[in-house]
């Protein structure tokens, strides 16, 4: 039971913001310790975990691609493109985005889109376009909102959309768990097709919250604009 | 057969060369300790072929992982200072390349998504799988990279071949040491299982469950799915542990639920954990980071409430189809 603490370690260490990195580390070892690794197996462990998962840092090849059209004013391109676009309001723009993306999720295509890939070059400025439109300069209040709201669109339509898909790791992870623990035989098929009412649920409450999205920052720059009035007082 | 290391390799030596420009940064108060940093990074990730090959001991990439940990503890990396285009010369030059600038952009998803669709189903004339097998994502979006990086030279011509090398230690260093984060994760997901505590929160969740209640053990399986996602970062953790304690002997046992629907839905009730995460750091902080956001729980906070009711949709999903 004491190695519990571990997890103690991880709640505690974000709660008091230290360095998520020396945070995760120092779980790790008291775990290890406390499980009875030796240090040289818990170094071991370090090592082997972090070889074996390098797939999850690949996004880094393609920073350099993109900070090069960004210096040729890509974001300033997309912004220009959306404000020809006058339907498309910054909700609808994510809405859309995440009706994309939740699609070719499901058909196995979960890398279009990303937030390398795909939001920091075109979607979010593609959003931020659709708001200055609107409003003008946007106050950073506005700004912060919709790029939280554009990398929220990009996970939850990824998340929801890829358990749709047959061969993804979670369900293939799911079936060979299940099989090899309890002798079951679960088809990956089913498991696909029960993914998919929480898939629709995902669509419309997201979907819904984006569309609303407007009204939101209707408000967030009529308040900051306000507060600009007060301030040049 | 193309094989996925050599992906892993290209990153490497990408880490190893933003290694040398930032330790040729004046204008970097911390050039030492962030060229260390990702010098680090950089070998590791070509050492790692290796400790999964089983021809090289792991410790040793142990201590460098720890290594990178103090480096990131103790304000490692640091930036220099950033040397791109002024906004108005980006106006200039969207003006001058026009759409011809989401070419490059359009090339990845595009190409990956090729590789990842058809290209991974292609077979050699030996019968082996054309790419490594379970792989071809990374490699789509390897290969999808540099063709992109082609066209963007191509189209925009710069005058230093090294620009795309400083444009993207300019997007790197804004990203950090978090870039790193999400493999640090994993590793820990690794040593908590080593160590039992998978078997530990088991236990736990054995005493809370009531006796009888079909609702209330559907609530506990996703609840608890989710609170351990949220304290692991990974429903691919959480899922043996609350299936073992609650989803296996409670619903599929003793309630008769249909497995495909109990578990298929227990790990989607996982995902919305994954939302509301800072350890899920690869979809919540990084992408924070990228976007240069003041708030790095900002896309937290756009998810947390469509991750509630989601939740309470998988307690009622389960409750009404798998019994």
């Amino acid at each position: 039971m004491w190695v519990l603490l571990a997890i103690a370690v991880v709640v505690v260490g974000f709660a008091l913001r230290i360095n998520s990195m020396l945070v995760v580390t120092a779980a790790g070892i008291v775990a290890g310790l406390i499980g009875g690794l030796s240090p040289v197996k818990i170094l071991d462990a370090f090592g082997d975990g972090f070889a074996g998962s390098r797939s999850v840092t690949v996004f880094i090849v393609t920073l350099p691609v993109i900070g090069l059209i960004e210096r040729y004013g890509l974001q300033h391109q997309a912004r220009k493109l959306i404000s020809k676009l006058k339907v498309l309001t910054t909700g609808r723009l994510l809405a859309i985005y995440l009706l994309i993306r939740q699609g070719t999720a499901a058909l196995g295509l979960t890398s279009i889109g990303g937030p390398a890939q795909a939001v920091r070059p075109l979607i979010q400025p593609m959003a931020a376009g659709a708001a200055e439109r609107r409003y003008g300069k946007l106050p950073e209040k506005v700004q912060e909102k919709i790029k939280g709201f554009a990398a929220s669109a990009d996970t939850v339509g990824l998340f929801f959309g890829e358990d749709i898909f047959v061969a993804i790791g979670s369900i293939l992870l799911i079936t060979g768990f299940v099989d090899a623990t309890y002798g079951l035989h679960l088809e990956a098929i089913d498991i696909a097709l029960w993914a998919i009412p929480t898939g629709i649920c995902a669509l419309l409450i997201h979907g819904t919250r984006l569309l609303l999205l407007d009204r939101q920052l209707d408000k967030l720059a009529a308040e900051s604009k306000a507060a600009e009035k007060e301030a040049a007082r | 057969m193309i094989k996925v290391e050599w992906f892993y390799w290209l990153c490497g030596i990408f880490f190893v060369l933003i290694a040398l420009q930032v330790l040729n940064d004046r204008s970097n108060p911390k050039r030492i300790g962030s060229a260390a940093f990702w010098g680090i990074l950089g070998l590791s990730f070509g050492y790692g072929t290796f400790v999964v090959n089983k021809q090289a001991p792991a410790w040793l990439l142990g201590i460098a992982v720890i290594g990178l940990a103090v480096l990131a503890g103790t304000g490692f990396p640091g930036k220099g200072e950033e040397r791109t285009t002024t906004p108005a010369e980006r106006v200039r030059l969207a003006d001058r390349f026009g759409n011809k600038l989401f070419l490059p952009a359009l090339v990845i998803p595009v190409v990956a998504a090729i590789f990842g669709a058809w290209l991974a189903k292609v077979k050699l004339g030996d019968g082996k799988l054309l790419l490594q097998s379970g792989s071809a994502t990374i490699i789509g979006l390897g290969v999808a990279s540099i063709l992109a990086l082609v066209v963007g030279m191509g189209l925009l011509r710069p005058k230093n071949p090294a620009v795309p090398l400083h444009e993207g230690r300019r997007l790197l260093e804004h990203i950090g040491w978090a870039a790193i984060l999400p493999q640090m994760l994993a590793t820990l997901g690794l040593l908590f299982n080593a160590s039992g505590v998978g078997k530990a929160v088991g236990r736990v969740t054995d005493h809370l469950i009531p006796k009888g209640s079909l609702i209330a053990a559907v609530a506990l399986y996703c609840i608890g799915m989710a609170v351990f996602t949220i304290i692991m970062g990974n429903a691919f953790a959480a899922f043996p542990v609350m299936t073992a304690a609650v989803g296996w002997p409670l619903l599929v046992e003793q309630f008769d639920g249909t497995p495909a629907v109990v578990f298929a839905v227990g790990m989607l009730a996982g995902f919305c954990g994954t939302l509301c995460t800072p350890m899920a750091a690869n979809f919540n902080l990084v992408p924070a980071a990228l976007l240069e956001m003041k708030d790095q729980y900002g896309p937290i906070k756009a998810q947390i409430p469509t991750a509630v009711p989601l939740l309470a949709c998988n307690i009622l999903i389960m409750y009404a189809f798998a019994f």
